[in-house]
């Protein structure tokens, strides 16, 4: 089990403390109230018509028969919609309905509204669609080279970025390539696509609550298709259940949102799992090939790259996950040469988008492959060749950026190096057959199982890139010693609503804190995503409460005739430093009410230019992974023992929070080494359930063990970095890398699977 | 064709007698808490038995909700999370979930809450393999599953020293 | 159209004497997933997870026989008592779906599905199990081997009700093993059930998930028998491997989404022979 030393001598519900949840008791009562809970007087539900075939082009839509059965009170195509009829993040290639030719397996053509689930079936199986079946693309190599006709207007490549870098001719003297692909992962949220939609009276507006990571974007691009102003479409969080990167785009709002401006009513909509699979954005498929050029003592010479990540039939993020792929080839290591080619490109497999590590999982499961067969090229083990060169703070990347982050590699090594390895042998002291791979299965005896040992270290970076602004925004109220913080960040369960009031007590000295509804009444918060929210919204509430904390102390100062400079936050309590007055905040801010509004915006980022150059990143943060496994060669099965990790994390603003992260981040990394993969089979998708797209279980998640690194980052408001991503980054790499030491074998391709490791 | 909402039949959940009406034959038991009772407490995530988020003890067993017909349940006792515990006091188990950190965005919560209930009730002093095995049918995308476990020997050892 | 939840075994087959066309709803952890999916609509349904004759188990001692009903789930399967009299047939039961699955699914739904995929049917395949079938017209008992004709296909009679399932209490080694990705609550990718007789001096060999139904293996099983000694529990290595061989080329798997034909075969043979180490620890 995890071993987090927890600080004692902090204030209970301030910064550094390991405050609990808000929400915590609601949840563990079934109260709390997910966007799949909403409901309302006469509500509808709503349902979506999706498309069987991977790429077809539409003949003929006939919904009549949908409005004969009973119970159905609004049958929806693209004819209906208002506004702009395509949506996305950053290009708007995705239409709300396909009306002409449907590009991936899932993508609605229609929707109803009715008064039963059931009705709402009825009426989808009652729609005939005609279609012209076209032959897809599939392979995204097709779309690279261009031999595939384009499948959309905007054409089959959504971007090609070169890195070019430093001496483009150094060969060796040691060289070790290898190509390597990724599967198609499924953030697999367990709370399902949900929002409940209320028309105004008269239709001229519409409220929406609904799980989502960024209520502004979807805001923006909901209005632009319901051809309303923004603030006629007002959102609300609806409970979020998870969210991982795949509620960054758009699913079922505007559907929903149609169908209750249609019908006059209230609209429900709520995705199966086999819907959700379909119906949102997942984690890229990736082909890498890599080659290391280096020195005989294993240093880094020269890096050179192609990756090709699959996008999908949709643009979604996918120009923007290629960046972070390319610009992290390197990894967290010194190398001054580099030849990077990079596509993201349109296909008819499923749209991609963000999850969880955002490109760089991919990159990092290549660099850290290498970065083994290196150190065996070069007869170093594998924790010396990654010392030798280890990243530090002044160091430029291969886009030439300099990295001002703090950047510990070094020491995450060998802190990681120093952690405990698991205590028991193969199958444990208790020989249940439940620890051996295959579990329950019972298919190994002891005697059949190898362990393994691997490593793996990855930088990411924090915050949106290239040039993007994405600031947030809080306002804080202090009256009578209550605080009431107000913000539009999607909490989906990472807890910055913990924080946010941690932040807001330690700053004004108050013990009561009250979160104001999320909602779009208030700034853009940015997304829930890219480890971004304790930095840009931690910022912005600390921000703002630095801001009423300064009209307090005006105010103090004023009425007892001290210098406001000379005041300070103790407990709960203003102090002058020079006079020794205390007056406590609930008196300081009796029967007054500070109320101030704080943007905090991190420091611009650049495009890459043409050769890949500019200061694109903002902040970056490291981990370091170990991964112990037990592997069974002859029939392909693992075991994950034990992940122990080490990582960058600037400040541990709430240490239990930040142990949920890691621990939740490796079992995703986990997750992928082993078992997560959509499968696809010319454009088809073959396990879009729960049953065969396996999450890892409780008995398929080792034990993780912790160690934090804290040294303050300097450009953060807080001093702490973002936790969520780097967990998962590198912890597959690690896993594979013991799986490989386990068997002996070259293992390119995530997930693992049984095949691969009996015959591959 | 099935004829939809013309069953009328009564359920018993947390102790008390519920009817039913205009239900149609299909609904799951998971269904028909939430949408017709009003319990939104039990939650859907893949509607196959594949999350355990929906689970509930139906005459003491804990299943899951989603592959019980509803009306087949009648005239069996049906405990959901709103009936572990009286409200507004929340159980030993739910309070330990709340302190060790086991809950991140909650979907899955009411799900491990009523397994951890039917697994310190058959087997008080469970080993940490017993609680995986016993708890794997309940998947968690958030946590990873470590102060779940936590949680649940927190109360394991409350329980003992209580005694 | 309606929900019938006969409380007795006259009741029941009353029912389904009157709706030959309702389906039969054991512990619902198949039907209502088709339910739910919308791939089936119901119609009539026959609820028997309360008729107390079917969830009854009997072990009698003179004839060596234990007596599962129907309706008796996987969790009570896994647990003794029942586990102790069949304890292959308990492995296989802590192997299906997850302890929520385990206490609602039934032996006989299991049987009633009869997918080749099914945890419990490779066990009730090498333990030569019977199924009894029950119809307003009468009884019948079916050898399960003969009772399953194709994937998810069996002679089961519209009317007819699958009332128990009856196996061997045998003196000797009975196991399972399964592949699955997943070390729980995961399909079976290729398993194996292995029961060795030793009163006999017999020893069974059934698949699952590699073949349209569950498969025995005739000739591996006559070549270990053959060569085993029951007393001394051994069997030479190379009969072992000669086994793995002959099981591989008993299999009949196919390729789909959750693995290939020829890791299925691999597999297959791979636990067949951890199996027979099992029942036979010695060289």
């Amino acid at each position: 089990m995890t071993d987090t030393a927890l600080p004692t001598d902090v204030r209970p519900g301030r910064l550094g403390h390991s405050t609990l949840r808000p929400d915590g008791v609601a949840k563990v009562q079934g109260t709390f109230q997910f966007s799949g809970d909403l409901t309302a007087d006469g509500v509808l539900w709503g349902a979506t018509l999706r498309s069987p075939h991977p790429y077809a082009r539409i003949l003929r839509i006939d919904v009549s028969g949908a409005w004969k059965i009973n119970g159905v009170e609004a049958v929806i195509t693209a004819a209906d919609v208002p506004g702009v009829m395509t949506y996305g993040l950053i290009d708007q290639d995705q239409p709300v309905f396909a009306s002409d030719v449907v590009r991936f397996v899932g993508e609605p053509i229609a929707a109803v509204a009715a008064n039963h689930p059931d009705a709402c079936r009825r009426a989808l199986d009652a729609i005939v669609v005609e279609y012209e079946v076209l032959e897809p693309l599939t392979d995204p190599e097709k779309a690279v080279d261009g031999s595939f006709e384009p499948i959309h207007p905007l054409g089959n490549v959504f971007r090609q970025q070169r890195i070019v870098r430093g001496d483009q001719t150094i060969e060796g003297p040691i060289v070790v390539e290898g190509t390597y692909e990724l599967g198609m992962q499924d953030q697999a949220f367990l709370g399902l696509e949900a929002a409940l939609a209320v028309p105004d009276a008269g239709g001229t507006g519409v409220e929406l609550h609904v799980a989502t990571q960024w209520l502004h974007e979807d805001r923006k691009q909901i209005a632009a298709c319901l051809g309303m102003a923004d603030e006629k479409v007002r959102l609300v969080l609806g409970g979020v259940g998870g969210a991982f990167g795949a509620r960054e785009d758009i699913s079922l709002q505007v559907h929903t949102c149609l169908l209750a401006l249609r019908t006059s009513r209230p609209v429900r909509m709520a995705y199966s799992r086999h819907e959700s699979f379909l119906g949102h954005v997942h984690r890229h498929p990736c082909r890498i090939f890599m080659r290391h050029h280096a020195d005989h003592d294993g240093r880094l010479r020269r890096v050179e790259a192609r990756f090709v990540f699959d996008g999908g039939a949709y643009a979604s993020t996918s120009s923007a996950v290629l960046v972070n792929g390319i610009t992290h080839a390197q990894g967290p290591y010194k190398c001054e040469n580099a030849t990077v080619d990079g596509w993201a490109v349109r296909t008819n497999n499923l749209p991609c988008g963000a999850m969880r590590g955002f490109g760089v999982v991919q990159a990092c499961f290549a660099h850290e492959a290498q970065m083994d067969k290196l150190a065996v090229a070069v007869g170093l083990d594998p924790l010396e060749v990654r010392l030798r060169n280890a990243m530090e703070t002044g160091d430029r990347l291969i886009t030439g950026q300099v990295v001002e982050s703090v950047a510990p590699v070094q020491r995450l090594i060998r802190e990681l190096a120093a952690m405990p390895l698991p205590g028991e042998p193969v199958g444990g002291h208790d020989r249940d057959p439940m620890r051996l791979p295959g579990g329950a299965g019972r298919t190994a005896d002891v005697g059949n199982v190898r362990r393994g040992i691997g490593w793996a270290v990855s930088i990411k970076n924090l915050m949106y890139s290239e040039g993007f602004d994405d600031y947030s925004t809080a306002r804080v109220r202090l009256a009578d010693g209550v605080a009431t913080v107000k913000f539009a960040t999607a909490e989906v369960g990472q807890g910055f609503v913990t924080l946010a009031g941690q932040i807001a007590r330690s700053v004004l000295g108050v013990d009561n804190v009250v979160l104001d509804q999320i909602d779009t009444q208030v700034g853009s918060a940015g997304s829930t995503s890219a480890s971004r929210q304790t930095w840009m919204s931690g910022g912005a509430v600390d921000g703002a409460c630095r801001l009423v904390r300064e009209r307090m102390f005006e105010r103090v100062a004023l009425l007892h005739g001290v210098d406001p400079l000379g005041l300070v936050i103790e407990g709960t309590e203003v102090v002058d430093t020079v006079s020794g007055l205390r007056v406590e905040v609930s008196e300081a801010s009796a029967g007054i009410e500070f109320d101030e509004t704080f943007e905090h915006h991190h420091r611009p980022t650049e495009d890459l230019d043409e050769f890949g150059q500019g200061n694109c990143h903002t902040a970056f943060a490291f981990a370091a992974h170990r991964a112990v496994v037990d592997v069974d060669p002859e029939l392909g099965l693992v075991k994950v023992v034990q992940v122990a990790t080490v990582q960058d994390i600037g400040r541990a603003l709430n240490p239990l929070s930040i142990t949920g992260q890691i621990e939740g981040g490796i079992a995703q990394g986990v997750g992928l080494a082993v078992m997560e993969e959509i499968i696809q089979v010319n454009g088809h998708v073959k396990n879009a359930s729960f049953t065969d797209y396996l999450l890892p279980t409780f008995l398929d998640m080792p034990d993780v063990v912790i160690g934090l690194v804290e040294e303050p980052e300097p450009q953060a408001p807080l001093g702490a970095k973002g936790v969520g991503e780097p967990p998962t980054v590198s912890s597959t790499p690690a896993v594979v890398a013991a799986i490989r030491d386990a068997i002996g074998k070259d293992l390119t391709r995530v997930p693992v699977r049984p095949t691969d490791i009996v015959f591959g | 064709m099935t004829e939809p909402g013309n069953l009328i039949y009564t359920l018993h959940v947390n102790g008390q007698s519920s009817d039913v009406r205009d239900a149609w034959i299909g609904e799951s038991l998971l269904y028909v808490l939430r949408e017709r009772l009003g319990l939104m407490g039990s939650k859907g995530a893949c509607e196959q038995g594949e999350c355990g988020s929906c689970s509930v003890l139906v005459d003491g067993e804990l299943v899951c909700s989603c592959l019980v017909l509803a009306a087949g349940a009648v005239g069996q006792q049906i405990t959901t999370i709103e009936g572990v515990a009286p409200a507004g006091a929340p159980s030993d188990v739910q309070q330990a979930f709340v302190d060790a950190g086991a809950v991140q965005c909650g979907f899955c919560t009411p799900g491990l809450i009523m397994a951890t209930h039917s697994l310190l009730e058959r087997s008080p002093e469970p080993t940490e393999y017993e609680i995986r095995e016993e708890l794997s049918g309940n998947i968690c995308r958030c946590t990873g599953y470590g102060r779940i476990i936590e949680a649940v020997q927190r109360v394991a050892v409350a329980r003992r020293g209580a005694q | 159209m309606s929900v019938l939840v006969p409380t007795s075994l006259a009741d029941a087959l009353q029912a389904l004497a009157e709706h030959p066309d309702a389906t039969v709803l054991a512990g619902g952890t198949d039907l209502m997933v088709e339910l739910n999916g919308g791939h089936r609509r119901a119609t009539s349904v026959v609820v028997v997870n309360r008729v107390p004759e079917l969830c009854t188990w009997r072990h009698d001692p003179i004839t060596q026989t234990l007596r599962l009903g129907a309706g008796v789930t996987y969790g009570q399967i896994e647990r003794d008592p029942i586990a102790s009299l069949v304890p292959g047939l308990a492995e296989a039961a802590r192997t299906v779906g997850s302890p929520q699955i385990r206490h609602a699914a039934t032996i006989g739904g299991n049987v009633g599905t009869c997918s080749p995929a099914g945890d419990g049917l490779p066990v009730l395949s090498a333990l030569n199990a019977e199924v009894e079938l029950v119809s307003a017209e009468g009884i019948r008992s079916v050898p399960f081997a003969s009772f399953m004709v194709g994937p998810k296909r069996t002679l089961r009679e519209p009317g007819e009700l699958i009332t128990a399932i009856t196996v061997p209490v045998v003196d000797g080694w009975q196991g399972y093993a399964k592949v699955g990705v997943r070390n729980a609550m995961v399909i079976a990718t290729a398993s194996a059930s292995l029961v060795a007789d030793a009163r006999r001096g017999t020893v069974a060999i059934a698949l699952g998930s590699v073949g349209p139904t569950i498969l025995r293996c005739p000739e591996a099983e006559a070549y270990a028998m053959q060569h085993a000694n029951f007393s001394e529990r051994s069997l030479a290595a190379d009969v072992v491997s000669h086994c793995c061989e002959l099981v591989r080329l008993a299999s009949r798997p196919i390729d789909d989404h959750r693995s290939t034909a020829a890791y299925r075969r691999h597999a297959v043979g791979v636990l067949a022979g951890r199996l027979l180490r099992r029942a036979f620890p010695n060289d």
